[in-house]
C-alpha cells in the first residue's frame, strides 16, 4: 500500500498513487459504463454554445445548483444574534445538523443549536410532544436566557403552530411562564436564507416589543437619540459589525446593533469554551424601540422586520449593501442626517485613503469584465463598487433576487458609462451562469465557494465573496463594510488579477516580456 | 392459494361506506376467503361491526405509546373477528393537529413490512371521505388496492366526490395498476336514483356495480354492532350484501380506467335527472336589493 505511518500521504496526492491509479480504471472500464469520451467531449462543447445557452434560460422546471439557502438557516443566524440565545428549530434534526456544520465550515467557529428531533410519528400526531421535551431539554441542558424558534419543512406542512406549542409547553411546566421563547414560522420551501433571517429577526423584536405573544405588555416608544443598526444576513460579520461599530463610535452615536454574531462566531482559543459569547441584550432589544431612526444595511434581507420597525414610528433607512467610496458616504451622510452629528475628520481621512488606493489601481481595473452571483442586497452594493472602479458587471445573477430586484440593478447599470452591456438575472442559478460565462466571457467570477466548479469549468477566475465561504480561511474576520472594507475588497479583486496576468506572463522566453516585479 | 386481492372502497363521508364494505367482507367470508381490513380513517370505524367493538387500538396509537412504529408487533394491532376476518385500524392524530395523511401512510407501511398481507386472500381499504391529499391515495399507489369500489347514492355531493375519486384513481392508473371496480349505490331513495347511478357510471367509464336497497334491518344490525350477515343471515338485506360480494368477487380484472367529468358535465348531468335546477344566469351575484329594484 502507498500509505505508511513515516511518511503519511495526503488525499491530494495519495490517490495518484499506481495502486488507485489501478483501482480507478478498473472501476472506469467495467462498472461505471460510461459514454465514450468523444461523446462525452462533444456534450461538453455543446454545453458552451449559444444554442444551448438559450435552452439553458428557456428552462422552466428545474433549478441546477441555486445560489441560495433555505429559511431556517438564516433563523439560525438571526438567532444566535443575540445574548446567551440557543436557537431551537422546531422539526427534524438531520436539517438542523446541516445548519450548525454550514455555519461552522464557514466561520470555522462551533454554532450550538438544538432541534426538537420530529420523527414520523409526530408526523403524524403533530410536534407538541417534541416541542414540550425538547424547550425542557434545552432550558435545563444548556441554560440560555432565550430560545427562540423557528421551524422546518416538516413541521410547517403538517400546520404545527408554534405560538400555541410554546404556551402549551409552559403550561404543561417544560420552561418557566416567564421564560422567553420569540418565534417565527419559517418554511424552508417558501424564499431563502434571507427571508428566515427577516421572519426570525421580525419575530424576536416584535415579541419584545408588542407584549411578549400575549404574556406581557406591550411596550410604549419613549423617542429618544439613538439609532438602530440592523445588518442583515451576512458572511462577513465578524468583520463588518465591528467595523460599524468603530465608525459609529468615531461619529459618537448612540447606536444599537439589533442581531449581532459577530462575538460569536469570533471566539477566542483560550481555554475556555463559550457557547454564547456577545449578541444584543434582551435589555438593548427592548430599550431599541425607543431609538429615533433605524437603518439596515440589506433591505432585501429584511423586509418585513423594517415594515414592523416603521409601524412602531422610526424613521428607517434600507441600504443594499453598501460598499467602496459612494456607498459608505450614502451610510455615513445617512447617519450624520439622522443625528445631527458631524462625519469626523478621522473617516474622511480613511475615505481619502481608500479613494488614493483605487486612483493607484485604477488602471488594472478599468475595463475588466466581472460576472457576479450571490443574495441581492450584496448583489447591488458590489455591482455599484465594481462600476465605482472602472469596472464592468457584465453578468449580474442572483438566485433569491427578483425582478423588482433585477429592476434596481439595472438602473444602476444604466446610470454608469461602464454598465453598458451589462446584465441582471434575477431567479437565475449557477448552471444559468455556465452558459453566461461559456458565451459572454468575463475576466473573473465574484462568488462564493460553489463557484470553484465554474472557475474550474469554464476557466474564469473566482474571487470569493459571499456565504458561505468553506475553501478559503478568516475572510469572515476582515470587513468589506466601510472604507476600511472598501479596501479589502478593492485587494481581493486586484490580488486575483494580479494572479491571473502573472500566470498569463510567465513563459520563459515566450510570454515572460511581461513577467515584471513591479506591478 | 389464489393470488391477493387487494380492494378499496373509497366515497363521501357518512354514505354508509363502512357498513358496506364490512357487510360485503361478511359475505366474502362466509364464501371461505380469508379476510384482511385495513380501516384508513382517523376515526378507526372501519371495524366496529366486524369486532363487535367500539373502536380497537390503531396502529398509530400504539405506535405513539411504544415510542416509535418501530417498537410495534404485528400481533399488537391486529384483531380477529367474525369468519376469522382480521382487523386493522390505522388511526391518526386529534383533528387539528399533524398529519392523517401521512399516518395512513405509516401504517400500511408497517403491515406490509410486517407481514400483515400473509395468508389472506382479500386485504380491503376502507377510506375516509374523499381522497384530500397523497396520503389517502396510498391504496391507490402502485402494489397496492388492484380495484376501487366508490360507495355513493343519488345526492349530489355524493357523486361530486365519486367524481373526485376517480380523478385519483386516474393520477395512477396511467402508471400502475389500479382500477376502478365499480360504483355501489347506498339507496337514499332520491328521485330516479338508480338511474342517475346507472348514468353516472357511464360517464365514469364504469358500471354501477349493485343497487343496495334501504333496509332498516341495516340500522338494527348497527345497533348491536353486527354485520347484517351476521345478525339476520336470512334476511333480505343479507341477500343483497350476498350478492354484492358475488359481483365484487368475480369482478377480479374487469376494472376499468376511471374517465372523470368536468364540474360542468356533471351538473349537466344533475340538471338532466332534474336534481338540480338551471342556474339563472341574471341573479348571480346580485343582492336582495338590487334583485327588488
Amino acid at each position: 500500500m502507498p500509505q505508511n505511518v513515516e511518511k503519511v500521504l495526503d488525499h491530494e496526492n495519495l490517490f495518484r498513487e499506481p495502486e488507485y491509479k489501478a483501482m480507478f480504471d478498473n472501476k472506469r472500464s467495467q462498472f461505471e459504463f460510461r459514454v465514450p469520451a468523444e461523446e462525452l467531449a462533444k456534450q461538453i462543447e455543446y454545453a458552451k454554445t449559444w444554442e444551448y445557452r438559450e435552452k439553458n434560460f428557456a428552462r422552466e422546471a428545474l433549478t441546477v445548483n441555486p445560489a441560495k439557502a433555505c429559511q431556517p438557516l438564516g433563523a439560525v443566524f438571526a438567532a444566535v444574534g443575540f445574548e446567551k440565545t440557543l436557537p431551537f428549530v422546531h422539526g427534524s434534526q438531520g436539517c438542523v445538523a446541516y445548519y450548525r456544520s454550514h455555519f461552522s465550515r464557514h466561520f470555522k467557529e462551533p454554532t450550538s443549536c438544538v432541534s426538537s428531533s420530529m420523527t414520523e410519528d409526530a408526523a403524524v400526531f403533530g410536534g407538541l410532544n417534541n416541542m414540550i421535551d425538547g424547550l425542557a431539554n434545552t432550558y435545563n441542558l444548556y441554560k440560555p436566557e432565550m430560545i427562540a424558534v423557528s421551524t422546518t419543512c416538516m413541521a410547517e406542512v403538517i400546520g404545527d403552530d408554534l405560538d400555541a406549542f410554546i404556551k402549551t409547553s409552559k403550561q404543561k411546566g417544560s420552561i418557566p411562564a416567564e421564560f422567553d421563547v420569540p418565534f417565527a414560522h419559517t418554511p424552508a420551501f417558501v424564499g431563502s436564507h434571507i427571508t428566515g433571517y427577516d421572519n426570525a429577526l421580525q419575530g424576536i423584536i416584535k415579541y419584545f416589543w408588542d407584549g411578549k405573544a400575549g404574556q406581557g405588555t406591550a411596550l410604549t416608544r419613549i423617542p429618544n437619540e439613538s439609532i438602530n443598526f440592523i445588518g442583515g444576513f451576512d458572511g462577513f460579520v465578524c468583520g463588518n459589525l465591528p467595523e460599524i461599530r468603530r465608525m459609529l463610535d468615531l461619529m459618537g452615536v448612540e447606536h444599537t446593533i439589533l442581531c449581532d454574531p459577530s462575538d460569536v462566531w469570533n471566539t477566542p482559543t483560550d481555554g475556555e469554551f463559550r457557547m454564547y459569547d456577545g449578541g444584543t441584550t434582551k435589555a438593548q432589544v427592548e430599550a431599541a424601540i425607543n431609538a429615533k431612526a433605524t437603518i439596515s444595511f440589506q433591505g432585501y434581507s429584511t423586509e418585513k422586520t423594517m415594515k414592523l420597525i416603521k409601524e412602531h414610528g422610526h424613521d428607517t433607512t434600507s441600504f443594499h449593501h453598501p460598499m467602496g467610496v459612494t456607498g459608505t458616504d450614502a451610510f455615513l451622510m445617512k447617519v450624520s442626517e439622522l443625528t445631527g452629528k458631524p462625519i469626523p475628520a478621522e473617516l474622511e481621512k480613511e475615505r481619502g485613503r481608500l479613494v488614493d488606493a483605487i486612483a493607484d489601481s485604477q488602471a488594472h481595473l478599468h475595463g475588466k469584465r466581472f460576472a457576479l452571483y450571490g443574495d441581492p442586497d450584496l448583489m447591488l452594493g458590489m455591482t455599484a463598487f465594481l462600476l465605482e472602479l472602472g469596472a464592468e458587471p457584465v453578468h449580474v445573477l442572483s438566485t433569491n433576487g427578483d425582478n423588482e430586484w433585477a429592476g434596481k440593478v439595472q438602473a444602476l447599470l444604466d446610470a454608469s458609462p461602464f454598465g453598458k452591456n451589462c446584465k441582471a438575472y434575477p431567479k437565475a442559478d449557477l448552471w444559468h451562469m455556465r452558459s453566461l460565462l461559456f458565451t459572454e466571457k468575463v475576466d473573473f467570477l465574484i462568488g462564493n465557494t460553489y463557484g470553484k466548479y465554474l472557475e474550474r469549468d469554464c476557466g474564469t477566475p473566482l474571487i470569493r465573496l459571499g456565504f458561505p465561504i468553506f475553501d478559503r480561511h478568516h475572510y469572515h474576520r476582515f470587513p468589506i463594510w466601510g472604507y476600511q472594507g472598501g479596501l479589502r475588497v478593492l485587494t481581493m479583486l486586484l490580488d486575483e488579477y494580479f494572479e491571473a496576468l502573472d500566470a498569463n506572463t510567465n513563459g520563459i522566453g515566450t510570454t515572460d516580456y511581461s513577467y515584471d516585479i513591479i506591478r | 392459494m389464489a393470488a391477493l386481492r387487494q380492494i378499496a372502497f373509497y366515497g363521501k363521508g357518512g354514505i354508509g361506506k363502512s357498513t358496506t364494505s364490512q357487510n360485503t367482507l361478511a359475505a366474502l367470508a362466509e364464501m371461505g376467503q380469508k379476510i384482511l381490513i385495513v380501516g384508513c380513517d382517523p376515526k378507526a370505524d372501519s371495524t366496529r361491526l366486524i369486532l363487535h367493538a367500539k373502536a380497537q387500538d390503531t396502529v398509530l396509537s400504539l405506535a405513539a405509546e411504544a415510542g416509535s412504529v418501530e417498537d410495534l408487533e404485528i400481533e399488537d394491532v391486529l384483531k380477529v373477528g367474525y369468519r376469522d376476518i382480521r382487523c386493522v385500524e390505522s388511526g391518526g392524530p386529534e383533528p387539528g393537529v399533524g398529519c392523517a395523511g401521512r399516518g395512513v401512510i405509516t401504517s400500511i407501511n408497517f403491515l406490509e413490512e410486517n407481514g400483515a398481507y400473509d395468508g389472506v386472500d382479500y386485504v380491503s381499504y376502507d377510506v375516509l371521505g374523499d381522497v384530500v391529499c397523497g396520503g389517502f391515495a396510498m391504496p391507490i399507489r402502485e402494489n397496492k388496492a388492484q380495484e376501487i369500489y366508490i360507495v355513493m347514492s343519488g345526492e349530489m355531493m355524493a357523486m361530486y366526490a365519486a367524481n373526485n375519486i376517480s380523478k385519483g384513481i386516474l393520477k395512477y392508473a396511467n402508471s400502475g395498476g389500479v382500477r376502478l371496480g365499480g360504483l355501489v349505490c347506498n339507496e337514499r331513495q332520491t328521485d330516479k336514483e338508480l338511474e342517475l347511478a346507472e348514468a353516472l357510471a357511464g360517464k365514469l367509464g364504469t358500471k354501477l356495480i349493485h343497487f343496495v336497497p334501504r333496509d332498516n334491518i341495516v340500522q338494527h344490525a348497527e345497533l348491536r354492532r353486527m354485520t347484517v350477515i351476521e345478525y339476520a343471515p336470512e334476511s333480505k338485506q343479507a341477500a343483497e350484501y350476498r350478492t354484492l360480494a358475488e359481483k365484487v368477487h368475480n369482478n377480479a380484472g374487469n376494472g376499468t380506467i376511471p374517465t372523470p367529468i368536468t364540474m360542468d358535465e356533471l351538473e349537466d348531468l344533475l340538471m338532466d335527472f332534474g336534481i338540480m335546477k338551471k342556474e339563472d344566469e341574471s341573479v348571480i351575484g346580485k343582492t336582495a336589493a338590487e334583485l327588488a329594484a
